[in-house]
């Protein structure tokens, strides 16, 4: 059971990581305009330059 | 263009050096708006950048500040078909904004804590029942410890922050007894931990939070996204004020850099932008919005105006006055003031209940706690009990049984286009049994309409009404109101004060004064209404114009009396034209001429008959009987003191929302109990079990996220099955008042 010792905090490790992700995705307002965001992704203006 | 627009105001810095202006954008109905907004505007000469915020239907745009100026983008976005206005972010919407954020932080807090601590709890109780060892299980106890502590001290701060504002008060709010449960909850965790226990708690406490934060966020969520949409409204009004600067110059400059003392140039057909006194000129004023009255003043030198009211007829230069400085709007203030200490003592559904909750389960656990004493039990385990109790009866799904409710109520109204300044006051519209109705911009339209439409040929409304754009006296635009909204005609010149002409196919048309189109005048106009003449060639129609009823006045009054209401009428306007008003409605109890104190007075007079009274109003009049009444709503044409006073504000040209918003009200309300008696079944199972010492972690787990869902789920039956207003583009953009006024002005 020792295993435990290194993979729980690894699990842990993980979590914090996909905390830190949303604070910084919340932080850069990722999340002030989702209706756009969901067209932003079809529309091709980087190509067509 | 004489006169230049100063954008200053409403322009900041980005760090990189551009000028950054937000502009609130009209006419946005699909996703391709955002591509075509945006690809005009990128190219366009020292533009950094633009982006459209599509939730916010708000553009920022950044440039260069040598290179071009806002008003290319505007002229630009105008061509497109966008009406578009500079945008201030308000205080109490960036706090708001920031309050949402501080909310989701905690929210991923509390998830985050929640699921790690959920994964080492199923290890332990499965573990418990099979065979895991006592040092596995203290080091996954200290482990939760670890994790929740810490993210319990940062995502409980919203409740402690209330709890302690509420003990510091003097009062019990339902954050009280969630604050002591989490804290008790967690530091009897960490002392069974300590002593190498079987059970902690420390999943129920962090899940608790994770569930009571998401409601919370929710709400704000929805809070916020009401403020929005009202915000841009406001903007989309683009009330500016001609200023004479230092210089003499004229400059457009926002209402809110007005201050005492500025000069500024009041043309015929505008709304006054501030409280003022009159250095030059001479007009008439429809102070309609002020005072209810429908007949115009007449006013010359020295004579002041209030903000808000209509300037006819000839240009004004005024002085502004500080607000509150004359006698109307004192004694208006004033009034507020006494009436809003009466309505403070309203007591919300969620507190009253917290009141009786509060106490009777701290009294519980007391009661456990001497009763196993008495039974024999150890200190310890007596209070273990006591804890668990307090555990199981936090008040979960009691927290989440009005909020959940509301999030969902208030956001079927918004769509339904009601939005409410406060959720309590979906508790106190479901109480209502009394209506009193403004007359003047509420039972009637804001603008008026011509009278004698059926006598005319139809293709003369639709004509009249196209050249009528093109001008921006107050007549003219209810005649443009009066049709189908078009384009106008090109080429249309307007004589100031006079009237407007066009060559349209070979003949001239012209709307304007009777001289203006070359005919006598004939017999005078009937009271309440006002003559404008239409010569299409050489036809001349002679056009009514006179307040209208909303097109659903009559059975929005069937409806409500359906209902049980009882209606009354108290106007500020004179006996003459609210007497027709409340014959075509049905509503043999009105009152007219009535002063802001007489409206109090007759809603006193209510009140004290034991009547809750819904008031309806617009006029800066209207402002203390709003506050004083049980509940108020303001159409969105409403004075801003009077939407303030109101519980909430709702769009376009009918009033149908004042229906929707009572049925949506008394729903929510049915709802609300509804969850209350759900957490209350709850409890009366959960609490014996507690008492009589059966709850171990996973019951009590188990418990609390079963009945938040089942009073979550409950709460969702509050979407109005049969939305009014349709969420089409088309339909939202026809209820859509502001829509009009923008398409109704005249190019600038």
């Amino acid at each position: 059971m020792t295993i435990l010792v290194i993979l729980v905090p690894v699990a842990l490790a993980l979590g914090l990581a996909g905390l830190g992700a949303f604070m910084w995705s919340l932080r850069s307002g990722q999340y002030d305009d989702n209706e756009g965001a969901a067209h932003r992704i079809l529309s091709d203006d980087d190509i067509r330059r | 263009m004489s006169e230049s627009v100063d954008y200053s105001h409403w322009t900041r810095r980005a760090p990189d050096g551009a000028a950054e202006i937000d502009l609130a954008i009209d006419g946005i109905d699909c996703a391709a708006c955002l591509d075509e907004i945006e690809g005009a505007l990128k190219p366009l000469r020292g533009v950094a950048r633009a982006r459209l915020n599509l939730s916010s239907r708000r553009l920022t745009i950044g440039w260069r500040e040598a290179e071009t100026s806002p008003a290319v983008f505007i002229e630009e976005l105008r061509r497109l078909g966008y009406a578009a206005f500079p945008f201030e972010v308000q205080r109490a919407e960036a706090s708001e904004t920031a309050h949402t954020k501080w909310l989701l932080r905690c929210v991923a807090v509390a998830a985050f804590a929640s699921m790690n601590i959920m994964l080492l709890s199923v290890s332990v109780w499965s573990g418990n029942i099979t065979d895991i060892t006592p040092a596995t299980r203290d080091f996954f106890h200290w482990l939760s410890a670890l994790i929740a502590l810490p993210a319990a001290a940062y995502a409980g701060q919203p409740f402690f922050r209330n709890a302690l504002a509420g003990i510091r008060a003097r009062s019990l709010n339902m954050d009280v007894p969630i604050s002591l449960g989490i804290l008790l909850a967690l530091s009897m965790s960490v002392y069974e931990t300590a002593h190498h226990a079987e059970h902690a708690y420390f999943d129920s406490a962090v899940m608790l939070l994770l569930f009571l934060l998401a409601g919370r966020a929710l709400d704000q969520v929805m809070r916020r996204k009401t403020r929005a949409a009202a915000a841009n409204l406001s903007a989309l009004k683009g009330e500016v004020a001609h200023r004479h600067d230092e210089s003499g110059n004229l400059v457009t400059a926002p209402v809110s850099v007005l201050s005492p003392g500025d000069r500024i140039l009041v043309r015929p057909g505008e709304r006054c932008p501030a409280d003022g006194v009159v250095l030059s000129g001479r007009s008439e004023l429809d102070e309609s919005v002020i005072t209810g009255e429908t007949a115009r003043r007449a006013i010359s030198e020295g004579a002041s105006v209030y903000a808000g009211s209509i300037n006819f007829d000839g240009a004004l230069t005024l002085r502004v006055t500080s607000a509150g400085s004359s006698s109307l709007i004192d004694e208006v203030g004033r009034l507020i003031e006494k009436a809003s200490e009466a309505r403070s003592g309203y007591r919300r559904l969620a507190d009253r209940a917290a009141r009786i909750y509060a106490p009777m389960v701290h009294a519980t656990a007391l009661a456990t706690t001497i009763g196993w004493l008495l039974y024999g039990a150890s200190l310890h385990d007596a209070i273990i009990i006591a804890i668990a109790v307090l555990i199981i009866t936090c008040p979960c799904a009691l927290a989440l049984a009005v909020p959940a409710v509301q999030v969902v109520a208030s956001g079927s109204l918004f769509r339904s286009g009601v939005y409410l300044n406060s959720a309590e006051a979906l508790e106190r519209l479901a109480e209502v049994d009394e209506i009193v109705f403004d007359k003047t911009g509420t039972l009637t339209l804001p603008i008026p309409r011509i009278a004698n439409a059926e006598s005319l040929p139809a293709n003369v409304i639709e004509l009249a009404s196209r050249l009528a754009l093109s001008s921006r006296h107050p007549l003219a635009a209810a005649v443009a109101h009066s049709g189908p909204p078009r384009s106008p005609i090109e080429g249309a010149d307007e004589s100031a004060g006079a009237g407007v002409k066009a060559m349209l196919g070979g003949r001239e048309v012209r709307l304007g004064s009777a001289s203006f189109c070359g005919v006598d005048k004939g017999e005078a106009a009937p009271s309440g209404s006002s003559l404008i003449f239409f010569r299409d060639g050489d036809a001349v129609h002679r056009l009514e114009i006179r307040q209208a009823l909303r097109v659903d006045a009559v059975e929005v009054a069937a409806a409500l009396r359906a209902r049980g209401f009882r209606l009354s009428i108290l106007s500020g306007d004179s006996t003459a034209s609210v007497a027709p008003v409340a014959a075509a409605l049905g509503i043999d109890d009105w009152k007219a001429g009535l002063k802001p104190a007489d409206k109090i007075t007759a809603i006193e007079a209510l009140k004290t008959a034991g009547r809750r009274v819904l008031m309806i109003g617009d006029g800066l009049n209207d402002a203390p009987a709003l506050t004083a009444a049980h509940c108020s709503l303001s159409p969105i044409s409403a004075v801003d003191l009077a939407q303030a006073q109101s519980d909430a504000v709702f769009l376009g040209e009918k009033l149908q929302p004042v229906v929707e918003a009572i049925d949506v009200g008394r729903k929510a309300r049915k709802l609300m109990r509804q969850n209350l008696l759900l957490a209350v079944i709850y409890n009366a199972f959960a609490v014996p079990m507690a008492i009589l010492g059966f709850v171990t972690p996973l019951i009590a787990a188990a418990a609390m996220s079963g009945s938040s869902v089942l009073v979550t789920l409950n709460a969702l039956r509050a979407r109005s099955r049969s939305e009014m207003v349709p969420d089409t583009p088309e339909a939202a953009r026809a209820a859509d008042p502001m829509r009009l006024a923008v398409v109704g002005r005249a190019p600038t």
